[in-house]
């Protein structure tokens, strides 16, 4: 039997669904992504806790969801230990998947990570929505009400923060990873490389720790919120010792730096957002999910844009005039999405 | 990875020349008219002057707005070598004429003449294009790399083959290098099928393909695009349906990709772009794969570095103009220099994303070569596609089985019989997916497809979905729940209709009551995220609410939907020029069609583009909902609109121009019949058939031979000729299969006749322009797959004058207003009328484009109540244009080469020409014909036909060609002292025989006239024609044709033959 699920917008915009996730009520920050494969690795990215993601791909649950597989330690499948997100809403969802590595259904595996899900709405009417008003609170409500709650108020990062430090691979070469709730694939990336990673808490203090350098990975929420962070990386840059940020990362270090951050309207949630190399014809291909930017007249002067957007010509990362530092606000690590900027891995290794 | 940048110093070009791909055939369509088309305009949005070689007289690309010069001459080396020199080009652009343009570029390269002329080659360069023709240096090129292509060998011997394929293991894939459509190529499971593979490859091609054939893997393609700066996206991925063994071409095809998860789809994305740019190709190209889904993997089959059918599929798919894009980095732009057409505010240099799934299928019409064989395989045979646009795949594939306009109303509840459908599943034909549907109603479950069809379970489990609704609503009957589910599962009205048996308006009606109604989406490339001005929509019941409001005073434009034997190119041409009429009238024009090979559903075209079924359901629906519309054109699509006309008039709808009572009195033969008797003008002797025994009284009245054909009749669908009892039997039978709703009319065929035709335009009854064609064959002859001549050249003027005043009286009684075509009998200066349509024609683009007057546009003029004037010189011209039918036999094994009442051809050509010969040789040439050197195969069956092309035999011995003669045309030939040799049958055992003789490098021409029409296959003249095609020599089957051709050559030689332009043509007209 078919059971519904409402989502309710906090203009008070309602639409209504057939669950098949967990039959519960949550509440979040509604975004979309317009990305057309990954499911599995997106539920699992940690930058979506706290938020209902909308897939704009209709067809969702094609090929069910993988075993799960760790190498060295960490899984190769998935990008978190569990599925993040606080809700999904898609268009149509495959009851009957069909994969060689399928190990279950996308319903079963939603159900049992306590996750709300909702199919059978006009999900390209709710992007629109979205996409015109800016990122709305929302709350999924199977029978049971519940309130809306704005998780960019929270530190969310302690949520999805590792408790205590964990090393990855057998290296030479040190990194410390600081973990605000990054993707697996940035260690695994890291650990191919032949690095040896430390995995850190995001508030550990690591700004005079031997190491070769330190990767500040993607997260959820407002970065402003990370003030132990932001304090450990200035100091840490006193040492003029490699530095890369990824997503949150980036935000981190323009923040430590001195710079300002804006929340975007909408933000860039897909897998085919064109970045251009700043001076250059030359433009790749990235998967982003992020809310937030770097304000570009608040860059410090030391400071090059190095990446900006094609579509909106927002800054999509910045490098240090001199000094080993610089940021990409989109994912060179992937999963989902193109693996073009890949190389990203190689340019910080070279340094260290 | 280093980040560096080239500065491209590249001088810009000033003369352009765009190589086109001639006529169209299968393997090779409308997308290459589209691609050519959106060339054109890049590079004239840059100032360059552009020139056109395509004698494919009926595409949009050739028409006055388009290139700044066209050349109506075949596409071979020595026409474009001299078209080169005359118009000081210095630039070309090669890969957007298919593999005919490519290969031309290629030889012209290769030879030296494109450095010699200072010729640069713009996008990709010509040895990267080498690299991805010739399969070993593809295969190193890409070993280079680590990319992994099959296990294969190019050899250039029978032996080398047979033992290539031992090493490799069978079966074994065979196919001809250098070929388009998968020419000549065959999957081997046998030492016998492997042998006789080899031979027909080895005579179409000098190097041939042995690959491993990799069963049950999945067949995926990427789109990808690179500029000179390196920036390399892929554009689009798309999914087979039907695993490998079946030509892509052949398969059912989704976009994007449903089945690869994120690793599998990035995985081959990456390796994608690594081999573009390895390969260094600048512009657009795809990469095909195939996929082992069990473990992950791949072999890439083959790199196309040219625009292709699939990037015309992709343009569609995703609303990025490929084509367009490809030419301006041709120029040396970069990706981000360039803008996304369809948002304007984001850059070209991204990946759309889509938040909807594309169904592709096939359209064939392999029921038209009654021998040919009807099982799918690694080589193509469909002469078309159409695409149909969901939000549920359920939706998308039940429309797309719809818009084939094959009779079927979607996947399941169709009146078709499949008698054996696992042998249809098993070993596939153009019903695999109905037969899927069938077993799956009786029960089959899907593991069991699966292990036969190996298709991925994902894509049945949806067939099931589909299956299974039908059941639910049977039980349920017209209740909201039941329907509305019917309905996101892509259910026309008529299919539910038809299993509650009830009327499809009442199932509407319900729908309507009850709210279930489709919305309109747009198609914007990135999934809703940016605002997109996007005019390209589609229809969904898998959604809430629509992106769009309805548009202002508009004029609605119907398309032809998909291309198929009779109906292709030349009505988007009208369809186009409709539009832009109505456009410049000061109307928002509106197109709907659903074949991504058009022009017509190009961005740029209309003002909106509806993307949809031409059913009566859907154009409803849009009619509704665009209810500011001055009205419906449905005269420019041939006959799928056409035939909406009198249903759209039941339902209110206006329809602009002739009044749709007035197109059924000439559509239905019963009832034209009868006013061309109140007329009194004459017609071949007909009767409405019934039964089988008035038929045959009525034959025996009139006497045979009888001509016998349904109503609503176009290329001539089941139309035959019978010349006795036995047959007459045996063409009703087949006839009472193919119409049910409308009456069977036979009338008496008349031999020795000759055919004319007038096209024009009406207003209000009154003739306000016309061209006036002969057909070099006599009647017998389909008229699409005959060679039209204008003007007429051995017509009597005061057959032409009784032909325009019949007309006249025609237009008169039948209130036109807009386009038309009447096709006459003449014999001895009587005429009979036997055809008339009240709709543009194929020849429309032929006659608007040799008389320089546009037929279309004076048609919508009219239909809008605008002045069409009406003085317009057609008749007296100082050049002669000669339209020739271009066949696609080759392709289609089994099917006899011969003209008849049934069209068989897949395009057209036409040129221009001082002198009826001079456009003669010309339109053959660009067919593919090469002009005899030396020997000639002369087999003419009946002695009239011997007798009268004894002067014609006689010239080509005195020319000094060598005759070789089959038995009785030898003897024929010795009476009359014509020197020449005689060989015995392939059917006797004699030698000398045919069969020695029927190679390329032994013949260069065969004359073959049969004895009479008929369609029996299995004589002798049968075999001298199929291996004619098989082995690509020249043949001509009709003795009209023969006649002329003798006289041509004998009065002309390659270099009488002017390299004049269009416009040089009709400048001395005017």
């Amino acid at each position: 039997m078919n059971k519904k699920v409402s989502l309710t917008l906090e203009d008070g915009s309602k639409v209504e669904g057939i669950s098949f996730g967990k039959f519960t009520s949550v509440s979040g920050e509604v975004v979309f992504n317009t990305g057309m494969v990954g499911y599995p690795e997106a539920l699992t990215d940690p930058s979506y806790k706290g938020q209902i993601l909308v897939l704009t791909y209709p067809l969702i649950g094609n090929y069910g969801v993988p075993k799960n597989v760790f190498e060295q330690g960490i899984s190769t499948v998935f990008e978190s230990d569990k599925v993040q997100v606080s809700g999904l809403v898609i268009a149509n969802y495959s009851k009957q998947y069909f994969h060689f590595a399928a190990e279950k259904s996308l319903s079963k595996w939603l159900i049992e990570q306590n996750i709300p899900a909702m199919y059978a709405v006009d999900t390209r009417e709710l992007t629109k929505k979205i996409r015109e008003k800016g990122a709305m609170l929302g709350k999924m409500e199977c029978g049971k009400k519940t309130r809306f709650i704005d998780p960019n108020k929270k530190n969310l990062v302690t949520q999805v923060s590792i408790g205590a430090p964990k090393e990855y691979g057998s290296g030479r070469k040190k990194v410390i990873v600081v973990d605000t709730g990054m993707k697996n694939n940035s260690i695994i990336s890291l650990i191919k490389r032949g690095i040896k990673v430390k995995r850190v808490p995001w508030d550990y203090d690591f700004s005079n720790e031997r190491c070769a350098g330190v990767l500040l990975g993607n997260g959820p929420g407002d970065a402003r919120l990370l003030k132990p962070l932001i304090k450990n990386v200035r100091a840490y840059m006193k040492r003029n010792k490699p530095l890369f940020g990824i997503c949150l990362g980036n935000q981190i270090l323009s923040l430590a730096a001195g710079g300002t951050i804006y929340k975007m309207k909408y933000g860039h949630r897909s897998q085919n957002q064109p970045c251009i190399i700043e001076g250059t014809k030359r433009c790749y291909i990235t998967t982003q999910n992020h809310g937030y930017s770097i304000k570009e007249n608040t860059i410090p002067k030391d400071y090059d844009v190095w990446f900006r957007n094609a579509n909106d010509n927002t800054v999509e990362g910045i490098k240090h005039k001199k000094k080993p530092f610089s940021t990409v606000q989109f994912h060179p690590e992937a999963y989902p999405g193109p693996v073009d900027t890949e190389w990203l891995f190689d340019e910080f290794v070279k340094k260290l | 990875m280093s980040i560096k940048t080239v500065r491209k110093t590249r001088k810009r070009p000033k003369n352009v020349l765009i190589l086109g791909s001639g006529g169209l055939k299968i393997g090779q369509a409308g997308e290459f008219d589209y691609s050519g088309s959106q060339a054109i305009k890049a590079l004239q949005e840059e100032g360059i002057r552009t020139v056109l070689i395509n004698p494919n007289i009926a595409t949009i690309q050739t028409s006055e707005d388009m290139a700044d010069e066209v050349y109506f001459l075949p596409v071979t080396p020595e026409f474009v070598k001299k078209i080169i020199v005359k118009e000081k080009i210095d630039g070309i652009l090669l890969s957007f004429g298919g593999q005919t343009g490519l290969n031309v570029g290629l030889e012209l390269y290769q030879c030296g003449f494109l450095t010699k002329q200072s010729v640069s080659v713009l996008g990709t360069h010509p040895h990267v294009i080498l690299d991805t023709e010739d399969r070993d240096r593809f295969k190193k090129r890409l070993s280079e790399i680590n990319v992994r292509t099959p296990r294969s060998k190019a050899v250039t011997s029978k032996r080398a083959g047979l033992a290539a394929a031992r090493e490799i293991g069978l079966p074994v894939l065979i196919r001809s290098a250098y070929s388009l459509g998968g020419q000549g190529s065959r999957i081997c499971a046998t030492q016998k099928e492997l042998t006789e593979a080899l031979e027909v490859a080895l005579a179409n091609s000098s190097q041939v393909i042995i690959d491993e054939f990799l069963k049950g893997w999945k067949e995926i393609e990427y789109e990808v695009v690179r500029d000179s700066y390196d920036n390399c996206i892929t554009v689009c991925n798309m999914e087979n349906f039907d695993p490998m063994g079946i030509h892509t071409g052949e398969s059912i095809v989704v976009a994007p990709s449903q089945t690869l998860n994120n690793r599998e789809y990035h995985f081959l994305r990456e390796i994608a772009i690594k081999t573009i740019r390895h390969l260094n190709i600048v512009g657009e190209c795809n990469i095909q794969y195939a996929f082992n889904p069990k473990n992950g993997e791949y072999r890439v089959i083959e790199v196309n570095a040219r625009l292709s059918r699939s990037s015309a599929l992709a343009s569609k798919a995703t609303g990025y103009p490929l084509a367009f894009i490809a030419a301006k980095l041709s120029l040396g732009y970069s990706l981000t220099e360039l803008q996304n057409a369809i948002t304007k505010v984001t850059t070209a240099c991204f990946e759309p994303a889509l938040d909807y799934i594309v169904v592709k299928v096939p359209r064939w019409d392999l029921k038209k070569f009654k021998s040919s064989d009807q099982r799918l395989g690694s080589e193509m045979k469909s002469v078309g596609e159409i695409m149909a646009i969901g939000r549920t795949f359920e939706e998308a594939l039940q429309k797309a089985l719809r818009m084939l306009n094959i009779g079927v109303e979607g996947l399941v509840l169709n009146e078709l019989t499949i008698s054996d459908p696992w042998e249809h599943i098993i070993h596939p034909t153009e019903r695999r997916v109905f037969a899927i549907a069938r077993v799956l109603e009786d029960g089959a479950n899907i593991e069991e497809v699966y292990r036969k069809s190996l298709i991925d379970k994902w894509f049945l489990y949806k067939c099931k979905n589909i299956v299974d609704a039908e059941r639910q609503l049977k039980k349920q009957g017209l209740k909201k729940a039941a329907v509305s589910r019917a309905k996101r599962l892509g259910y026309s009205d008529v299919q539910i209709a038809r299993l509650l048996g009830v009327d499809h308006d009442k199932v509407r009606a319900y729908r309507k009551k009850n709210s279930i109604i489709p919305f309109i989406k747009q198609i914007d490339t990135l999934a809703a995220e940016y605002p997109a001005k996007t005019n390209y929509l589609y229809f969904t019941y898998n959604g809430t609410a629509s992106d769009v409001v309805k548009q202002k005073k508009s004029i609605i434009t119907l398309g032809s939907g998909p291309y198929r034997i009779g109906s292709s190119v030349e009505f988007d041409w009208c369809a186009v020029n409709a539009v832009k009429t109505s456009k410049e009238k000061g109307y928002n024009s509106i197109v709907v069609n659903c074949n991504p090979e058009t022009v017509s559903t190009d961005y740029d075209v209309s003002d909106r583009l509806y993307f949809e079924e031409l059913t009566l359901e859907r154009v409803l629906d849009i009619i509704e909902f665009e209810s500011d519309t001055k009205g419906v054109i449905v005269s420019f699509g041939g006959q799928i609109p056409n035939d909406l006309a009198m249903d759209l008039y039941k339902h209110n709808v206006p329809v602009l121009g002739t009044h749709p009572k007035d197109i059924d009195r000439a559509e239905d033969r019963h009832k034209f019949s009868k006013l061309l008797d109140t007329l009194g003008i004459d017609q071949p002797l007909w009767s409405e058939l019934s039964t089988l025994e008035s038929a045959k009284r009525f034959a025996k009245d009139v006497g045979y031979p009888v001509l016998v054909r349904p109503s609503y009749v176009l290329s001539g669908a089941a139309m035959n000729v019978a010349y006795d009892d036995t047959a007459l039997t045996e063409v009703l039978e087949q006839a009472a299969i193919v119409s049910k709703e409308h009456p069977v009319v036979i009338s008496k065929f008349i031999k020795n006749a000759r055919e004319i035709e007038i096209d024009g335009v009406a207003k209000n009854g009154e003739l306000k322009i016309y061209a006036i064609s002969e057909h070099v064959e006599n009647a017998g002859v389909h008229s699409g797959d005959a060679t039209v001549v204008l003007p007429p050249q051995k017509t009597y003027l005061e057959t032409v004058r009784r032909a325009k005043n019949t007309t006249r009286e025609i237009i008169n009684a039948l209130n036109i207003t807009g386009p038309f075509n009447i096709q006459f009998l003449a014999k001895n200066n009587d005429i009979k009328v036997i055809e008339c349509n009240l709709r543009a024609s194929r020849s429309f683009p032929f006659v608007s484009k040799a008389t320089g007057y546009n037929f279309v546009e004076k048609a919508v003029l009219g239909m809008l109540g605008e002045d069409v004037g009406n003085n317009y010189n057609t008749l007296d011209l100082d050049y002669v244009v000669v339209k020739a039918p271009q066949f696609s036999f080759s392709k289609l094994k089994g099917a006899d080469p011969v003209l008849y009442v049934e069209m068989a051809s897949t395009g057209e050509v036409a040129c221009f020409g001082n002198d009826l010969f001079e456009a003669f040789l010309k339109s053959i040439l660009s067919t593919g014909f090469e002009l005899p050197k030396k020997n000639i195969l002369v087999s003419i069956g009946h002695e009239s036909n011997k007798m009268n092309l004894l002067g014609a035999m006689t010239s080509l011995a005195k020319k000094g060609f060598n005759l070789i003669a089959t038995e009785h045309t030898a003897d024929f030939l010795k009476k009359y002292e014509i020197p020449c040799k005689k060989v015995y049958k392939i059917s006797s055992t004699k030698k000398p025989n045919v069969s020695e003789y029927l190679t390329k490098d032994k013949l260069d021409l065969i004359i073959n006239i049969p004895t009479k029409y008929n369609k029996k296959e299995t004589t002798d003249g049968f075999k001298i024609r199929r291996k004619a095609a098989d082995y690509n020599i020249p043949i001509i089957s009709n003795r009209q044709v023969a006649k002329l051709l003798v006289k041509s050559i004998e009065r002309k030689g390659m270099k009488d033959l002017a390299i004049k332009s269009w416009s040089e043509y009709l400048d001395e007209k005017r």
